[in-house]
């Protein structure tokens, strides 16, 4: 053998002739493919059934684009407000009136207007009920014009005279020929009548789509909203239409005389604003509009660290509306302390473990593998039967004496329920990451600390306890992990004064539904959870988490 | 030869007083209950160093048997007369400790398992260790056995009942178990958590164990990268994931659904199963697959007759957790489900928080027993593969 190498001096040679060193990394490519396509599937799965969905909950903490935003529903305002200045302490002029009152108006039809109010209430108290009450207000001023219209021609508040005079000839016949049950024809608007009357065509454009779309409804039957002659009389008072010929010619004639009449009565946006309420000319609420009007938005980080944007930057709320600095102090503190109780119950029980013979050993280890087996539903129960005023352990105290029946000693819906509660729940991550450390201990250090003269406490505190860090630190790691995120124990026997982070979350999403928020709280909990990961990876490794032992 | 330590027999000057002490603290409890804590102290540290006296001093040893049941006898008879059945029960239970108690302590018996050179400090640091351990397995395990008894409560009370403790037939019945057998509302729970638990672990298990046998390769890359995104379903706390699914799952029209709920626990399932079958795979030989190619055998092939047998304990243990994951799981399933995906868990947590009826203690006995039988389960499957793998000799 040795002689052919000398001889061909050459690469070395694989069976099949090709070059060793190329074959092997063939192999090796090969191996490696192999190894991603066993794990592709399961990465995929994850990656869309979980990953995707924290992803997206990031991605809601900035997005304020949706519908039931400024951005999202109010899209005109957004628009401009962009050259109003918020500085300068001057209400924003007639045009960002004027898009409100449209913005707000279509999205009062379409019962989004309060969800708007909800979102601004975040930022601005009191915004909730003033855009419930602007959709209800808006028809006031519309109605001004609607009905000095009708006064002078009841045709301007019948559906077929709108139609005709804005619908294209196509689609009115079309229209004309429609019967329930067929879908309806999409609106087509009249050739020239975005030039002649163009505020009117536009909202009558949306007035259709909306009617034809979410209604349902024929067109011919649907009397204009009562913006649509708002606009109607802008365009009349502003064009000239003595040239008009078309359809309803002789209607929109008389209309454009009554206009330029001088006992028309009109009213200015601004006033109508005002009417409906005065809070339309804070300029604090133009603001709040103008600072939550982007798409993607700061506010619920803001708002998740008690902080707010106001004209001069960013600044801490009021001192009674910080909850969640304290929320977050709170589940901190009450977490360290959990995991402070845990080590000092697990760590004797994890010592005695570990020096016990195999056999009691394994039989003593059932006792905490039971609870960790145990639902967890199950244990929050059981603590919330045992520790309630009519519960277990009074009803013991009281039978024996030590408290008196009227006395009986509150440990239930407040901190002291959930951290015993906690405690227990959370003991056997702690116990079984300690137990798997110290049973690999060797004990001839302690003996051999003792026969060098140390007493049991050098021995243990100098010798055996730096040993056996590694094994608190892994414990405290994952049970505070553990412990800042949960839920369902907090939200059982925590009452009020009890409750973590994560209830507040579970609030927001359920209840208050304010989801920016809720999924700003999460990030910031995943952030913090995440640093956790980080180091508990780097200290115990991912790979040696141990499972019942 | 190791060195025994003998049983000496220690001076009553020290066995009486401290077996008087160990009665004042009995007699503290049995005062209380009987109104008088400082004369049950007085009367428990008297009758107790008398008893010593009497049992190490003045009976022979021979008779050490006799004595004990007597003094178990006399003590139960003493417990009735002061608080009738319960009161039997708790005397009867003094009377068998205190006799070994005293024999333990008279005779030096507790010197026996401990090398003889310890000082007399040493010892008590010794057995109060093990009293401290002892009390915290108390504290662990206390509240699973307390569900126990009350789950049999005839009356709708989160608490023992007085006929409860007087062992009065009237005061147990099943009738929380009837509530939960025939509650359409408890039976609807049940089957939802019998039809999600299992096609969850199914999904997981399949897809986990797979992927397990590609990261146990010896050339994977980016190994650490895929191996935290797997395990972060188990550390990202629940709510987050919970938040996440709800708002994702709506977007794709899946909240709501059997599916979504399905898959949620699958996933929260993944990162168990694939740390128990790493784990089985880290022993396993992997000469044999190749040994199976070289006869001739397909991957496939290879895979269920050679591979899989091997690592089987592994993956029924990592099925196991993967199932009471989702089995035991609250969070997610409130958030992912509808009221048609309502689970036992669930229907738990809104008995707990609006307190309806204590069914749910009937529930959790039956939850308990399953934890047992699945523990039970998995440390046989441990032990075994420990066994295959020549880990542990038993």
């Amino acid at each position: 053998m040795t002689d052919t190498t000398q001889e061909t001096s050459g690469p070395m040679l694989a069976a099949d002739g090709t070059p060793l060193k190329r074959s092997l990394a063939k192999a090796l490519r090969a191996q490696k493919l192999r190894a991603l396509a066993l794990i592709a599937p399961l990465l995929l799965f994850v990656l869309i059934t979980f990953i995707a969905p924290i992803a997206d909950m990031l991605f809601r903490s900035v997005d304020d684009s949706q519908q039931g935003t400024v951005h999202g529903t109010m899209p005109l305002t957004a628009e401009a407000l962009k050259d109003w200045d918020s500085s300068t302490g001057e209400l924003p002029d007639n045009a960002v009136f004027d898009a409100v009152y449209t913005d707000i108006f279509v999205a009062a039809e379409n019962k989004l207007h309060t969800r708007v109010g909800s979102r601004l209430n975040y930022e601005r108290t009191g915004s909730s009920s003033l855009f419930r009450k602007t959709g209800r207000g808006l028809d006031d001023i519309g109605e001004v014009y609607q009905d000095q219209f009708e006064d002078l021609d009841p045709d301007w508040d019948e559906g077929t005279p709108w139609a005709e005079l804005m619908g294209s000839p196509d689609w009115l016949t079309s229209m004309q020929g429609w019967e329930d049950g067929q879908p309806l024809p999409p609106f087509e608007l009249r050739d020239g009548v975005a030039d002649l009357l163009p505020r009117t065509a536009a909202i009558y454009r949306v007035f259709a789509d909306f009617q034809i779309e979410e209604e349902e409804k024929s067109l011919l039957d649907e009397e204009p909203w009562s913006i649509v002659h708002t606009r109607l009389y802008e365009d009349l008072r502003d064009g000239d239409f003595s040239t008009y010929a078309g359809p309803r010619a002789d209607m929109v004639k008389a209309a454009d005389a009554l206009v330029d009449t001088a006992e028309f009565e009109t009213i200015a946006l601004k006033d109508g604003f005002e009417a409906i309420d005065e809070d339309w000319l804070d300029i604090g609420l133009w603001q709040t509009i103008k600072a939550y009007s982007t798409s993607y938005t700061a506010g619920y980080f803001l708002n998740a660290v008690d902080m707010q944007k106001t004209p001069e930057g960013v600044a801490l709320r009021d001192e009674n509306q910080r909850i969640y600095g304290l929320l977050f102090k709170r589940t901190m503190f009450m977490s360290m302390v959990i995991t402070f109780s845990c080590i000092m119950l697990a760590y004797p029980v994890a010592y005695l473990l570990a020096n016990l013979p195999m056999r009691t050993a394994n039989l003593l280890m059932i006792l905490v593998l039971l609870p960790f087996w145990t639902s967890l539903l199950v244990r929050t129960s059981a603590w919330k039967v045992m520790l309630q005023q009519q519960g277990v352990i009074n009803d013991v105290l009281v039978w024996i004496g030590i408290v008196g029946d009227d006395a009986r000693l509150v440990m239930i819906n407040n901190q002291l329920g959930t951290i015993i509660a906690m405690t227990h729940i959370l003991l056997p991550f702690m116990i079984l990451p300690m137990y798997s450390v110290m049973s690999t201990i060797p004990p001839y250090y302690v003996r051999a600390a003792k026969s060098l003269g140390a007493t049991n406490w050098t021995s243990f505190w100098r010798v055996y306890f730096p040993q056996s860090v590694p094994g608190i630190g892994a414990g405290s790691i994952l049970v505070f992990i553990l412990a800042i995120g949960y839920y369902i124990t907090p939200e059982i026997v925590g009452g009020n004064t009890g409750t973590f982070i994560s209830n507040r979350i579970a609030y927001h999403i359920s209840s208050s539904l304010n989801w920016g928020l809720a999924a700003a709280l999460g990030s910031i909990l995943l952030a913090a959870v995440l640093i956790l990961y980080w180091a508990y990876d780097r200290i115990v490794g991912i790979d040696n988490v141990k499972l019942g032992g | 030869m190791a060195v025994e330590t003998q049983a000496v027999k220690r001076p009553i000057q020290f066995v009486a007083p401290v077996a008087g002490a160990s009665g004042a603290f009995a007699g503290v409890f049995v005062g209380a209950a009987n109104g008088s804590v400082l004369l049950g102290l007085l009367l428990g540290f008297g009758i107790l160093a008398t008893i010593a006296v009497v049992l190490l001093e003045v009976l022979d040893p021979g008779l050490e048997k006799t004595a004990k049941w007597v003094l178990f006898a006399a003590m139960a008879a003493a417990g009735f007369l002061l608080g009738g059945l319960p009161g039997l029960v708790v005397g009867g239970l003094f009377g068998w400790f205190f006799g070994w108690f005293i024999y333990w302590l008279g005779m030096g018996r507790y010197r026996v398992p401990l090398p003889p050179y310890l000082t007399a400090g040493q010892v008590l640091w010794h057995y109060g260790f093990r009293v401290i351990c002892g009390s915290i397995f108390v504290f662990l395990i206390t509240p699973i056995l307390v569900v126990m008894p009350l789950s049999f409560n005839a009356q709708d009370f989160f608490t023992f009942t007085p006929e409860m403790l007087r062992f009065d037939p009237a005061g147990y019945s099943l009738k929380h178990y009837r509530d939960f057998f025939t509650s359409s509302e408890w039976q609807q729970a049940l089957r939802n958590s019998l039809i999600i638990a299992p096609l969850a672990t199914v999904l997981s298990v399949s897809f986990g164990t797979l992927a397990a046998i590609g990261l146990s390769g010896e050339h994977v890359p980016f190994r650490r990268a895929i191996m935290a995104i797997l395990i972060s379903p188990m550390i990202v706390p629940l709510i987050i994931s919970a938040a996440g699914m709800y708002f994702f799952y709506s977007r794709i029209g899946l909240q709501g659904t059997l599916l979504g709920v399905v898959l949620a626990h699958a996933a929260l399932g993944i990162p168990f199963v694939i740390i128990t079958v790493t784990a089985t795979l880290v022993g396993f030989d992997r000469s044999l697959t190749r040994a199976a190619a070289n006869m001739g055998a397909d991957p496939v092939t290879t895979f269920f007759r050679v591979q899989m047998p091997l690592i089987l304990p592994g993956v029924i243990s990592g099925g196991l957790f993967a199932f009471i994951t989702s089995f035991d799981e609250v969070v997610v399933v409130i958030f992912v489900g509808s009221a048609r995906q309502q689970t036992l868990p669930w229907q738990m947590f809104t008995g707990l928080r609006e307190q309806i009826s204590p069914t749910i203690l009937a529930v959790a006995t039956i939850l308990v027993i399953i934890s047992i039988a699945l523990l039970t389960t998995v440390e046989l499957l441990r032990r075994r593969s420990e066994k295959m793998r020549g880990l542990s000799p038993g």
